[in-house]
């Protein structure tokens, strides 16, 4: 178990378009620790979405291996995928994704759904998941009586709630003001704090600034990761 | 696996509920097919239940004794009647026999009272009629064994002769013409009233031998003779009798077919139910194909469904559904699309078919079996199942990450 949870090594990923192929990711080494806080930066095309759609179980590698919590990703069928993002992973997208005919209880329970949690249970977690994210009044709303910031707290409530050793959130202040941006930014670093793995995607300096760890990619390859330059500073040192 | 098909279902009602005119008309098609098929069936099972009641009305132990004319007799002129010895025979010789009438149909041609005319059946018949038809006189009298051994020119009538001839309420005593021949109308029939459009008034009796008199000089007279049976349960040994009594009489050898057909009520009520029931099916499954149409509505609006769910499909797949789970969704969604559209268009079959019974006079009332509303509310589910696989395993395809991308 000393293993680290994401092992990515010599990730290719390549996406037919027609005739023409094309090379989203060229070879990615990584690793991630239990409790590290990264933050994947990089211009638009630069990959970054593949490679945080591979984290998330969403797409498997052309070539290369990928080991999440000692798991083979590579060689698991569709719906070992989906029981994987379900009790692995606690996503967190840029427009919140949150179902609009359910109410904010029912959305953050929705992941238990597939876990077969009886109707209490489910309810019983969600609430308690939502008052993590300070919103233990709000279960009965809907998403569109609540704010932008409030929508993205029920998102993080929603990936927190079947306990999941990887939380990966894309742009996750993208549709946020500054003010809502901070505190949503906040709650991530306090859920670091407890121990939460954090793998964030962005392209603003001060959000990636709230990581410890900033990995960035451009052209389908991890050109800088700051983890890795520190170790070569240290040694310089 | 039950968790999401509970959660499913709560989320298809919630799905439905949500789009309240969109879910209505997709099931419309499917609403007036089930409204239409339990409407046939009830109109004709009401129907059926209706003739055997009316045959089993009859007496239960009547039965009709009629020559027998095959296709190739009647082709070569060679036409073979019951003879006159065949009544005494039956009335005298066979025992169980009850009472005995013959009848004839008497070509008289139309009926008239000054300047009206009538097309009745005209029956000759014997006093005896009357207690084996279960008919009786609403005013004046029946036909009497005097009449008819005098062959009187007495005649009584059904209320449509009445009403077509415009004779007064009581027309005892009044003289009408039936053909050229003058009559005496002695009584008049308590109404029938109509079934299926057709009047069951509209004939008028007179003496059987009177009615052979007139028929001119014809040697042979073809007639039938109805006869009940004193014993119930003794029918089929009456049967045998008469059958054999008539045999002799008709000078039949041992090798020979039988020269005339001894039909009992129930036969023919037996008979009347399998054309009815033939009819139902036929009807039934026309009016099916409607369902048919209607699960492709389903199905169309489902397929535009999936599409504008896409995004909520993505994210159910990013939470964790499987495949499979998103398959039941959407097959338990349509499947209770179509069975809502079911259980309203049997209620609005129901009404239908009592409404439409209540609406022709004297058509009986229309009676639903059970089987067939049960059979129809699940040949419904079945059908939006059916017909939501297409789009429930285009849902249960989309790739997660296209599907989250959707806008």
């Amino acid at each position: 178990m000393s293993r680290a949870l994401i092992e990515l090594s010599g990730i290719v990923k390549r996406y037919r378009m027609g005739d023409t192929e094309f090379e989203a990711l060229r070879g990615v080494d990584l690793q991630i620790q239990r409790n590290e806080y990264v933050a994947l930066v990089g211009p638009s095309g630069s990959g970054k979405s593949t490679l945080m759609n591979l984290l998330g179980c969403l797409d498997t590698p052309t070539t290369g291996r990928y080991t999440l919590n000692n798991r083979d990703i590579g060689t698991l069928r569709d719906d070992e995928l989906a029981a994987i993002r379900n009790q692995e992973i606690g996503f967190v997208f840029q427009s919140f994704h949150l179902l609009p005919r359910m109410t904010v209880l029912g959305n953050v329970a929705q992941p238990l759904v597939y876990r077969g949690i009886p109707l209490k249970e489910r309810e019983r977690q969600a609430a308690e998941s939502l008052r993590r994210v300070g919103l233990g009044d709000k279960l009965q709303h809907r998403p569109n009586q609540l704010s932008g910031g409030q929508r993205q707290r029920v998102a993080v409530a929603r990936a927190l709630v079947g306990n999941p050793s990887l939380l990966l959130a894309d742009e996750p202040t993208g549709n946020l003001d500054s003010r809502t941006s901070e505190e949503i930014m906040a709650l991530f670093d306090a859920l670091h704090q407890d121990g939460q793995t954090v793998v964030l995607v962005t392209h603003e300096p001060d959000i990636a600034a709230h990581c410890q760890r900033t990995v960035r990619v451009n052209d389908g390859r991890i050109v800088f990761d700051s983890a890795a330059q520190a170790t070569v500073s240290e040694v310089a040192a | 696996m039950i968790i999401v098909m509970i959660e499913s279902l709560r989320a298809a009602m919630a799905n439905i509920l949500a789009n309240r005119l969109r879910s209505f008309l997709t099931t419309l098609g499917i609403l007036i097919g089930t409204a239409a098929v339990v409407a046939v069936v009830a109109l004709m099972q009401g129907f059926a239940q209706s003739i055997s009641a009316q045959f089993a009305d009859l007496g239960g132990g009547s039965l009709k004794v009629e020559a027998l004319n095959t296709r190739e007799n009647r082709l070569s002129g060679d036409y073979r009647y019951l003879k006159d010895s065949d009544l005494d025979l039956l009335r005298y010789r066979v025992e169980g026999v009850g009472h005995v009438a013959p009848i004839m149909a008497a070509p008289l041609g139309t009926a008239s009272h000054r300047a009206e005319t009538a097309t009745p059946f005209v029956l000759g018949i014997t006093a005896e009629y009357q207690m084996i038809e279960r008919r009786f006189t609403r005013l004046g009298r029946f036909l009497v064994p005097a009449d008819n051994d005098t062959r009187r020119r007495v005649v009584v009538i059904g209320d449509k002769v009445r009403e077509d001839l415009k004779l007064p309420d009581n027309p005892v005593g009044s003289y009408i013409q039936l053909g050229r021949e003058w009559f005496k109308v002695v009584g008049v029939m308590e109404s029938r009233g109509e079934v299926f459009g057709f009047n069951q008034d509209n004939y008028a009796l007179i003496p059987f031998e009177t009615a052979r008199a007139l028929t001119g000089n014809k040697a042979k007279v073809d007639f039938e003779i109805n006869f009940t049976i004193s014993q119930l349960d003794e029918v089929e040994a009456v049967k045998a009798r008469v059958t054999r009594a008539l045999r002799i009489n008709h000078n039949l050898k041992f090798d020979e077919e039988d020269d005339f057909e001894i039909q009992s009520p129930d036969q023919i009520a037996k008979t009347f139910e399998k054309i009815t029931s033939m009819g139902t099916l036929v009807l039934g499954g026309i009016v099916g194909i409607s369902l048919l149409v209607g699960g492709i509505g389903i199905m169309t609006v489902m397929l535009v469904s999936v599409t504008e769910r896409t995004r909520e499909i993505g994210i159910l797949k990013a939470l964790g559904a499987t495949r499979r789970d998103i398959l039941v969704q959407f097959l338990i969604e349509a499947g209770l699309l179509s069975l809502i559209g079911g259980l309203i268009g049997i209620a609005i079959g129901y009404g239908l078919g009592h409404g439409v019974a209540a609406l022709i006079p004297n058509f009986p009332p229309a009676s639903v079996p059970l089987w067939a509303s049960l059979g129809a509310a699940a040949f419904c589910a079945v059908v939006g199942v059916v017909f939501g696989i297409m789009p429930a395993s285009k849902a249960a395809n989309l790739d997660p990450i296209e599907a989250l991308r959707y806008e």
